[in-house]
């Protein structure tokens, strides 16, 4: 109880600062701006003449890739330019709790942006006989891939005071997580390895989980990998924050 | 209320803290005084669970701040150095926020912003995101939230920090008043401050504590504690030659010599000092001088300050 009010209250501060600046505005514009342009242009999507999202979709690992790190750069890196993060940790509150609201915060902010894509959903409807129930899995991918990519950024923004650096790093190891499992990747692979161990590379792969979703599978497995990123990741910044303050 | 027993701190080899001992009760304020890269601001992390010890153990109101900090963090307030704050925050919207994680609800945390906003001030920039305010705004502004729930416990550091003449008195004037009935820790390098606020003062340098007593006892201890000094008209070196000779007197300082009178100091020897000054005036009457001034000195703690906390270069050539 008491956990979860202290939760809620770093998540209302954090959204706050997100709207407080006009980062906020800017970002959704940007992204708003970006998936239009990959899905309608480089998608093709009205000469694929069927009623679908994939043109929508398959560029959200590589739209992410950049968009998330802009957002989850700031979580930790300021608290420690600021100094606050002496305040925050000397409050009455688990350093858990703080990661957590950050980053539920932070999602929070980034379900808004895949929200207002809704349009995309109305013209597809309007043009023809989509399967909606299609769209929503690929929606809930997203969602958590999106949730994948922020945790990893938590995590390196935890790693240094430098917001540039805490990017560039989030970027690499969210890149690392699509090539793992990227057709022409894995196609090279093959060549050189036996496929067994291209399928294990594959299996940290993003890409690999993310498939399904599009194709309106919700696959147990693929939920599992997601969650199991965000809750590693997560973890994981504890253990930086921690060992940051045992110096 | 905080108990500190055998702290220390190292930073890779270097021992910021090293086997610190101290306690302060509710009533109690402490001064914490030491030159820059003493220890204090690493003790007081320490003391507010910021940072782990490497060895020893803190307890705040009976609660070990390493075993059990959640409670031992809800008795303290704790203002660090440079005085953090979030820069996009207004200084109300960070202050119900700091009131919100101290668990503070409805009116009882309305109540509790607006006292904190009275004790330091801050109703002239209550809506200033605090980015955009002055250092000693944004010092009280941090000061206030240590203060929101009103703690047993008060950790400082450095309170009065970039904070004009009038300031510092309030501040000053605030911490010795909440210092009745609760257990008060500062740190500072102003010396005045000791003196007008503190009800025991802790010298700590290169991670040690070099003293620790009341203002007037470490004040005892400079050179100068009951010494005499005098102004009087007269040719300096008979002064200086009578004075010499006064029992109990170890040695006579000519300060400064003029058309108003010689100024001189008269230190006394290590037992009677208690009749010194009588003796001096005793003197100056059989020898007829005219004497414009005359009084004991109490000792200047800068003075022990300086002797104390002096780098070991300095104490191998003198
Ligand atoms: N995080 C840290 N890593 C390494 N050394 C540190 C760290 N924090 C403080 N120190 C060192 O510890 C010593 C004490 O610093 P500090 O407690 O800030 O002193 P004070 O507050 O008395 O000026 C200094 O020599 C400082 O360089
Ligand atoms: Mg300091």
């Amino acid at each position: 109880m008491n956990a979860w009010a202290n939760i809620k209250a770093i998540m209302k501060r954090e959204l706050g600062g997100y709207f407080t600046s006009p980062i906020a505005y800017v970002f959704l514009v940007i992204f708003l701006l970006l998936t239009g342009f990959f899905t309608f242009t480089v998608g093709n999507f009205f000469e694929r003449g069927d009623a679908s999202l994939v043109s929508f979709f398959t560029w959200h690992p590589w739209l992410y890739l950049f968009l998330v790190p802009a957002v989850g750069m700031r979580l930790w890196s300021e608290e420690r330019r600021l100094g606050t993060l002496e305040l925050l940790l000397t409050l009455p509150i688990t350093t858990w709790q703080a990661i957590v609201g950050k980053f539920l915060a932070s999602w929070l902010f980034l379900a808004l942006a895949l929200a207002l894509t809704f349009p995309v959903i109305i013209t597809v409807n309007w043009l023809g006989n989509p399967d909606n129930g299609v769209i929503l899995a690929g929606y809930v991918g997203s969602l958590l891939l999106a949730g994948a990519y922020l945790a990893i950024s938590c995590m390196t923004s935890a790693m240094t005071r430098n917001q540039v650096i805490s990017f560039i790093l989030s970027v690499m190891i969210c890149l690392f997580l699509i090539l793992a499992g990227y057709t022409p990747v894995t196609d090279l692979l093959t060549r050189f390895a036996n496929p067994i161990v291209t399928q294990i590379v594959a299996a940290f792969s993003v890409m690999t989980h993310f498939e399904g979703f599009q194709r309106g599978v919700l696959d147990a497995r693929d939920v599992i990998f997601f969650a199991s990123v965000i809750g590693f990741a997560l973890f994981t910044t504890g253990l930086i924050i921690r060992n940051q303050r045992a110096g | 209320m905080i108990k500190v027993e055998n702290l220390t701190k190292a930073f890779g080899p270097n021992l910021a803290v090293n086997n610190v001992s101290f306690s302060v009760a509710r009533g109690e304020v402490l001064g914490f005084l030491g030159p820059n890269g003493a220890g204090k601001s690493t003790s007081m992390r320490m003391i507010t669970g910021f940072i782990p010890p490497t060895a020893g153990s803190i307890t705040v109101g009976g609660y070990d701040v390493v075993e059990t900090p959640i409670p031992a963090k809800r008795l303290m307030g704790y203002l660090p150095e440079n005085a953090p704050g979030y820069a996009d925050m207004t200084v109300r919207g960070f202050l119900h926020f700091i009131a919100e994680l101290r668990g503070l609800k409805g009116g009882a945390r309305r109540a509790a912003v607006n006292r904190a906003v009275e004790l330091c001030f801050l109703d002239a920039v209550l809506y200033q995101t605090i980015d955009t305010l002055s250092k000693g705004y944004k010092h009280r502004t941090c000061l206030a939230q240590a203060l929101i729930h009103d703690p047993d416990v008060l950790i400082l550091d450095e309170p009065t920090d970039g904070l004009d003449p009038n300031q510092k008195h309030e501040v000053r004037n605030l911490i010795k008043r909440m210092g009745a009935n609760k257990a008060i820790v500062f740190s500072t390098h102003i010396l005045e401050e000791v003196e007008a606020v503190c009800s025991r003062v802790i010298i700590i340098d290169r991670g040690r504590i070099v003293a620790n007593g009341t203002p007037a006892e470490l004040k005892a201890r400079s050179e100068t504690a009951g010494a005499v000094h005098l102004r009087a008209r007269g040719p300096s070196a008979v002064l200086h030659e009578r004075l010499s000779r006064v029992p109990g007197a170890a040695r006579v300082e000519i300060i400064s010599e003029s058309q108003n009178g010689v100024e001189a100091r008269v230190y006394p020897a290590p037992s009677a000092t208690a009749t010194l000054t009588r003796s001096v005036a005793e003197l100056a009457a059989r020898e007829g001088w005219q004497l414009d001034e005359i009084h004991t000195e109490e000792g200047r703690l800068d003075e022990v300050f300086r002797t104390i906390t002096l780098p070991d270069t300095v104490k191998a050539a003198a």
